[in-house]
């Protein structure tokens, strides 16, 4: 089995209409155990920014704390915050540096530009490889079923109301076909001027 | 250096040659199935393929078994083809030793028997059976248990889409109506658009049985083709 399924994990962002959404959802096992039900996997790096770290658990928290710093650095040099953009070549960059002993994340970004408000999604493998779709990115080990359900619920110009059913939908719908993800879930919708953060309750089993 | 030099001939090797025979193929392909109270719709992609290569873009993998029997597969498709080739001499021998068709349940069970008695040689095969039961008692010719099912390659991109749209899973307002045929078709036909998005093995196009009271009406909707 391989090692980014030892804890399992579920997760998806989407593109909307001057929205982003990024959703996880909250089990933390080791492999069919369950260990905890709130477990966090996405991490705000910015008022717009946030990053989901699907994958082994523990370098899921050690690759957040290695951006966090990273992240830290740029903006007390730069004066300025990070763009979706160079947060997402940095942290691609940070990848590759481990090319043959990786950290085993498969990490997701979502966010809008701090200067024009574009909304930016885009996921890499676990070295680092971006992939920037117009639509939607998924993540973890439910990541076949998400792409059944996004493919056929998501459309282009979604609101934010909109956005957040359809982000929730196709992840619980995923994690439920899925052993070792669900136990509950994490959705953020990322606007201009906010960002709304629901936890959902999902069937427990 | 040296090993690079010196070619290697494999009639003076003293290692012995191994030769290995894998039985099985995994030809890909994808089955759903949904059901509703009065008919049941059944559709297979067209795509045969091999690895990254495709035999034929236009291989129908329903076989209609009894008037209102039909069955979908999708895996190995040389075992496909033996399975069915069985069954329907099974079938045969039934109708002439008992003076009617087998039912829907019947079949299901024989099935199920068939693929068991090699339980250590499998036929490797994702087998969707459907079908109206108790057709010569009940007027209407129901499907009793309303389900849906699905095998094949894309099994995991399409199951819970149909838990969702069909078993209404994780929804608030449930409608109490019971799932039309033309919904039932229009879902059908979104799932596979859907999985040929994403799965290589499923595309070109969907055919598709509807098998009602009367018998079954066939279908055919064009899919991606890349």
């Amino acid at each position: 089995m391989s090692i980014l399924a030892y804890n399992g994990g579920a997760m998806v962002a989407m593109k909307g209409e001057n929205c982003v959404s990024i959703a996880a959802d909250r089990r933390f096992g080791i492999q069919a155990q369950t260990v905890a039900t709130n477990f966090q996997k996405i991490f705000e790096m910015g008022p717009h920014l946030y990053v989901g770290l699907p994958g082994l658990a523990t370098d899921t928290q050690t690759v957040m704390e290695k951006l966090r710093f990273r992240k830290n650095l740029y903006e007390l040099k730069e004066n300025r915050r990070i763009s979706p953009k160079v947060f997402s070549a940095m942290l691609s960059n940070m990848l590759y540096e481990k090319r043959f002993g990786p950290f085993f994340v498969e990490p997701v970004v979502a966010g809008l530009d701090p200067k024009t408000y574009e909304p930016f999604i885009c996921n890499m493998d676990l070295i680092g490889c971006i992939n920037l779709p117009t639509d939607f990115v998924v993540g973890g080990t439910a990541s076949a079923q998400l792409y059944g359900m996004c493919e056929a619920l998501w459309e282009p110009n979604l609101g934010p109301d909109d956005l957040f059913e359809t982000t929730s939908q196709a992840l619980i719908n995923a994690f439920d076909r899925d052993a070792i993800s669900g136990w509950g879930a994490t959705v953020y919708i990322i606007e201009k001027d906010k960002v709304t953060i629901k936890n959902l309750k999902t069937r427990m089993d | 250096m040296s090993l690079l030099a010196r070619p290697h001939y494999p009639d003076y090797s003293t290692a012995p040659v191994q030769h290995q025979f894998y039985p099985y193929a995994d030809n890909g392909g994808s089955v759903v199935a949904i059901a509703g109270d009065d008919f049941v719709v059944i559709g297979a992609d067209t795509r045969l393929s091999a690895g990254f290569s495709i035999y034929t873009r236009n291989q129908n993998k329903l076989f209609p078994l009894a008037k209102t029997t039909v069955l979908g597969c999708s895996g190995c498709w040389c075992d496909t083809l033996t399975l069915t080739r069985i069954l329907k001499s099974r079938m045969q021998m039934y109708a002439q030793e008992h003076n009617k068709t087998m039912s829907t349940t019947a079949c299901a069970q024989m099935l199920s028997t068939m693929l068991y008695y090699k339980r250590f040689f499998p036929y490797s095969i994702s087998n969707v059976l459907v079908g109206l039961d108790n057709e010569a008692t009940t007027l209407s010719g129901t499907a009793k248990r309303r389900f849906t099912k699905l095998g094949g390659s894309a099994g995991a991109l399409l199951q819970p889409l149909l838990d969702n749209q069909i078993g209404q899973k994780n929804m608030e307002i449930v409608s109490k109506e019971p799932l039309s045929q033309e919904k039932a078709l229009k879902i059908l036909k979104d799932v596979f658009i859907s999985a040929a998005e994403r799965d290589i093995y499923t595309g070109d196009s969907v055919f598709i049985n509807i098998i009602t009271k009367d018998g079954i009406q066939e279908d055919k909707f064009e899919l991606r083709k890349d």
